[in-house]
């Protein structure tokens, strides 16, 4: 140590201490000192080693001194297995609470060959009481040499209840062999809502890496499109448990405890399971779809892509050359039309373009403006044809919707400018996906010059505006997209979710609705275009010069429409005049029908949009379609109302 | 500090000191055969094993041969290398059972997350060695903040049993190094206040571990199961256990993983109490001799690393034994020098080769 010296005598001996332990620590190390605090930590560490080393034999000796009669009679002779039990899948019903999608029991064969006399025997005595195939047997046999002897081992899926019935009366002749019960997925309804509802299938092996394995212990099936997929988390519940006692060969004595499994939550949809047979009877053998919605709450009323499928095909397992014909039908029955299909719009959206010409004060609803067989810009010699040949002549908006007349809507198209359209439009969610409760929806396009230069990096060229403001060139829209834009217009600018569920019940907390909510409210500078409109749309529907006169002519109730045509082979624009063409064209090449519409005008309860695929019109195709449903949904609820 | 005029003493041959190999050796051979126990008689499981503790003891013989002057100048080099390795693991890491921990090196795969159980404590032994103990605030901040990041960059792998090991590893190194006891009761209050922090910050499943700690009964199905399984085979295994290839519980696919990090349990039914505790003295002796030899060392920066590198090693196997014998929640530690893994023993045995090392060249000085 070293001490400072002389100067300060008085200073108690603690005051120096302090400092000789600053100076020293400025100047250098006390190693001694730190060998001590270093000596002195290392014991410490050394007791918690000698502690936590106690701690642990303790541990083990009160595990397996003390408590090892307990956990002997655990590990012996009986040991406990945990055997999932898995919960029952929630039920879907429709708006009316129709049964759409049911758990169906089915029963199984099964033996456990330790526990029989004879296999060859009692096998060959089951096959007089259940009907037997050779691949039966052959699987059976096979799992047989597989298997440990003490395993039960699946004879035969599906028994019918008279095979289950004669199985149950000479059970006593049958030691080892048991029946047991099992619920599988089933659509009583089969086709008519699959591109809703969806359906489950077995879990596949990429499934199986993304879901909870503890919940899906037991289960088989999961959801794999539709409802049935987007609400799995919902319809699945949750796995209970059984503590098994297990003997040491392995086979089960006794239930020690059983935790039940909470089932899964029953679905009731928006859909009206009625209306969506009504859709597809209309449409009949056209490819095509019918999107109907309840405006104010965006409740899905219809959801039908036709052609469609039976589900049930697919709940154990659709085999390859089922399959292979669904995949490879022409008609694409898997297709999604609803959801996934992108059509160009056509005249539907004429009502739209004049609302945002009027909004921009572009034009008002009384201009005329002289509509010849074609359209050109200025300066330039390229000619933009009307549908019909020699034109509408003097036209004012009202009546360039009534007649769909093309030049009018080519020459406001002009004046609105692209971008000014494009943001409007954007408003009725044309090019963003509706946010519909289901999976895989498309979005379609809603062309801007930003878009073009992103998607072909090229300018935006005049003309593919003027064609944008009759629905063709690069727009394209959903069927679910046509109906919600109808419901805007329904509701004169509001823009609600659209949604399939309705309502949720579980077994704990009830019943729980899914509440509307409005996204958007579209304001335009004038409230009384939306009147001037619909009454333009309301003409369509019901006078004489009308497109779609012949439709609405025997209506009970009001309806505001609008027909549309969508070109699938483009035709370039120098050519002759498309109706004359389209006799020349096969099927396959035929123009789409489209047709939106709401009714009644004056309190809207349905919007819907129908399109039908290489249809020809819309006033003859796709119209009556929607008319068929539109009486189904309007005329019968008076009635049960009554 | 070291000084040029170090004096080493050569004692033994090659550097290593017998008495802790002959306990190395006892341990890998019980290991090697409660593996085979474990591994339902799979002689290539145990042979890529002893492949495993082979090219360890052959690590565990080089690092003997340097001196700690080396290991103190390359400490700080071989802890930034270790993070770049961590960063890389991150970005273009391996992922094995739903983490990333991983690297592969073409030949071979391996955590940069078990290195870092060796380079730490070197990094903040070398950073606090030639400061004066008591050391200061701002030093043991520094110190902290050594630490935290790789233990960041590992619980985001995520793999939070690894990173609870090298946290606690660099710690010790703090504590050896010598801070005061009143810093270090606030610094051990913090932590304990920042568990609840901590808490939102785990996965689910790390969550769940622990919460099926406190009652196994709540997921009977997951890691409650796990521990239920282990306690009946350990339990069961009485005083004298049910003889080597004999435990029906680890026969029968009741413990899960239990090659890896439950192979305690297997020895502790086929072997009984008197396996287990004997495995412990084995453990503590290894520990006591650790602990001796950092006592022994001459400098800072040795006795600092000798001894955070034995007290790592303790809380490898007494979280090991406390997690399958349900007092702690199972987070991945592997049982040292049994459990089956390459990374791990060659890391332990790494980690002796460096204590030996020490232990060889120990100043001759005069208190």
């Amino acid at each position: 140590m070293h001490q400072p010296e002389g100067i300060f005598v008085i200073i108690s001996d603690n005051v120096l201490d302090e400092i000789v332990k600053l100076t020293t620590r400025d100047f250098l190390k006390d190693l001694k000192q730190e060998t001590r605090y270093f000596k002195a930590r290392l014991f410490i560490a050394a007791l918690v080693v000698f502690l936590s080393l106690l701690a642990l034999g303790w541990r083990l000796y009160s595990l397996q001194v003390q408590s090892h009669d307990y956990y002997r009679t655990l590990s012996q002779e009986n040991r406990i297995k945990i055997v999932p039990v898995p919960p029952a899948r929630g039920l879907v019903y429709d708006r009316h609470l129709n049964l759409l999608a049911v758990n169906k029991p089915s029963y199984q064969i099964r033996i456990t060959p330790v526990l029989t006399d004879d296999l060859e025997q009692v096998v060959s005595e089951l096959g007089q009481l259940v009907e037997l195939e050779e691949q039966h047997l052959q699987r059976f046999f096979a799992d047989v040499e597989r298997k440990q002897s003490f395993e039960s081992i699946l004879l035969k899926m599906h028994l019918s209840e008279d095979e289950v019935a004669r199985f149950s009366v000479n059970r006593h002749r049958f030691p080892g062999v048991e029946v047991t019960a099992h619920t599988n997925r089933h659509y009583p309804m089969g086709n008519v809502n699959v591109h809703a509802l969806g359906y489950v299938g077995r879990i596949d092996s990429e499934e199986m890496l993304k879901l909870d394995r503890q919940n899906y212990r037991g289960t088989n099936y999961i959801g794999k499109l539709g409802v049935e997929k987007y609400y799995e988390n919902l319809l699945h519940g949750k796995t209970g448990y059984q503590h098994v006692e297990i003997n040491a060969q392995g086979r089960k004595l006794r239930i020690l405890k059983r935790i039940p499994p909470v089932p899964g939550a029953d679905l009731v949809l928006t859909l009206d399971a009625e209306l969506q047979k009504v859709a597809l009877q209309a449409l009949g053998e056209h490819r095509g779809s019918v999107v109907a919605m309840e405006p104010e709450t965006g409740e899905i009323l219809a959801f039908v892509s036709a052609p469609t499928y039976n589900p049930n095909l697919f709940v154990n397992g659709i085999n390859s050359k089922q399959y292979l014909k669904l995949r490879d039908d022409p008609n694409q029955p898997l297709f999604n039309r609803a959801l996934s299909g992108q059509y160009p719009p056509g005249s539907t959206i004429k009502p739209m373009v004049a609302l945002a010409g009027l909004h921009h004060g572009v034009i008002r609803l009384e201009d005329l403006i002289w509509t010849g067989p074609y359209f050109q810009l200025p300066g330039s010699r390229r000619k933009y044809h009307d549908w019909k040949k020699e034109g509408h002549g003097w036209v004012d908006m009202p009546k360039a919707i009534i007649q769909s007349s093309d030049v009018y809507f080519y020459s406001l198209a002009n004046n609105l400018g692209i971008d000014r359209m494009s943001a409007f439009l954007g408003q009725f969610n044309f090019g963003n996906k509706t946010g519909l409760d289901a999976l895989g929806e498309a979005k379609g396009i809603l062309p801007t010059q930003e878009w073009k230069h992103e998607t072909f990096g090229l300018p935006w060229y005049p003309g593919e505006t003027i064609i944008t403001g009759i629905g063709q060139g690069y727009m394209t829209a959903t069927p679910l997209q046509l109906a919600l834009a109808t419901s805007v217009l329904a509701t004169r600018g509001q823009r609600v979710q659209p949604k399939i569920l309705r309502t949720l019940r579980t077994s704990g907390s009830g019943e729980k609705m899914v509440n509307e909510s409005v996204l958007h409210s579209l304001e335009i500078s004038n409230r009384n275009y939306w009147e001037q409109i619909v009454k333009a749309m309301e003409d369509v529907m019901h006078k004489p010069n009308g497109t779609a006169y012949r439709v609405g002519i025997d209506a009970s109730y009001r309806i505001a429409g609008k027909t549309g045509t969508a070109q699938v082979f483009s035709l370039s624009q120098d050519e002759e005049h498309r109706k004359t063409q389209k006799e020349n064209i096969s099927g396959w090449l035929q123009d789409h029908a489209l047709f939106i519409a709401f009714a009644p005008v004056n309190n809207p309860k349905i919007a819907i949009s129908v399109v039908v695929e290489n249809g020809g019109s819309g006033s003859t195709a796709a119209a009556p379609v929607a008319k068929a449903v539109m009486d189904h949904y309007l005329l019968r609820d008076n009635e049960d109302s009554s | 500090m070291l000084s040029k005029s170090t004096r080493t003493q050569q004692r033994h041959l090659f550097n290593l000191d017998p008495v802790l190999m002959s306990a190395l050796f006892v341990l890998c051979a019980m290991g090697l055969s409660v593996l085979y126990s474990a591994a339902s008689h799979e002689m290539n499981i145990v042979l890529r094993q002893a492949v495993h503790i082979a090219v360890g003891f052959v690590i565990l013989i080089f690092l003997a041969q340097i001196s700690s002057e080396q290991l103190f100048r390359w400490s700080p080099w071989l802890y930034l290398a270790g993070l770049a390795l961590l960063v890389a693991v991150l970005t273009l890491g391996y992922t094995g059972k739903g983490a990333q921990r991983w690297l592969d090196l073409g030949i071979l795969r391996f955590q940069p997350s078990e290195v870092m159980k060796i380079i730490l404590p070197m990094a903040v032994a070398w950073y606090l060695s030639n400061k004066p103990a008591p050391i200061s605030i701002s030093q043991v901040v520094v110190a902290v903040l050594m630490i935290a990041f790789p233990t960041w960059l590992i619980s985001i792998q995520p793999d939070l049993g690894t990173a609870l090991l090298v946290s606690s590893i660099g710690f010790f190194a703090i504590f050896l190094a010598g801070i005061t006891w009143r810093f270090l009761i606030l610094l051990g209050g913090i932590i304990l206040a920042g568990l609840p922090m901590v808490w939102f910050y785990l996965h689910d499943y790390q969550q769940q571990r622990i919460l099926t700690l406190l009652d196994p009964e709540r997921d009977p199905l997951g890691t409650g199961y796990h521990i239920i399984q282990s306690k009946i085979a350990i339990g069961s295994g009485g005083v004298f256990g049910k003889g080597w290839l004999n435990g029906t519980q680890s026969q029968l696919d009741f413990i899960p993983e239990r090659t890896t990090d439950f192979i305690f349990a297997v020895l502790g039914e086929e072997f009984g109490f008197f396996g287990v505790v004997l495995l412990l003295l084995i453990y503590g002796f290894i520990v006591m001799r650790g602990l001796s030899i950092a006592s022994g060392a001459g400098d800072t920066y040795s006795r600092v690393l000798a001894g955070s590198l034995s007290l790592s090693f303790f809380v490898y196997f007494v979280v090991n034994i406390g997690m399958v014998s349900g007092l702690l929640p199972v987070v991945g530690v592997p049982l040292p020098l049994i459990s089956y893994g390459g990374t791990s023993a060659v890391t332990i045995l790494a980690a002796f080769g460096i204590l030996m090392s020490i232990q060889s060249r120990r100043k001759l000085f005069t208190s």
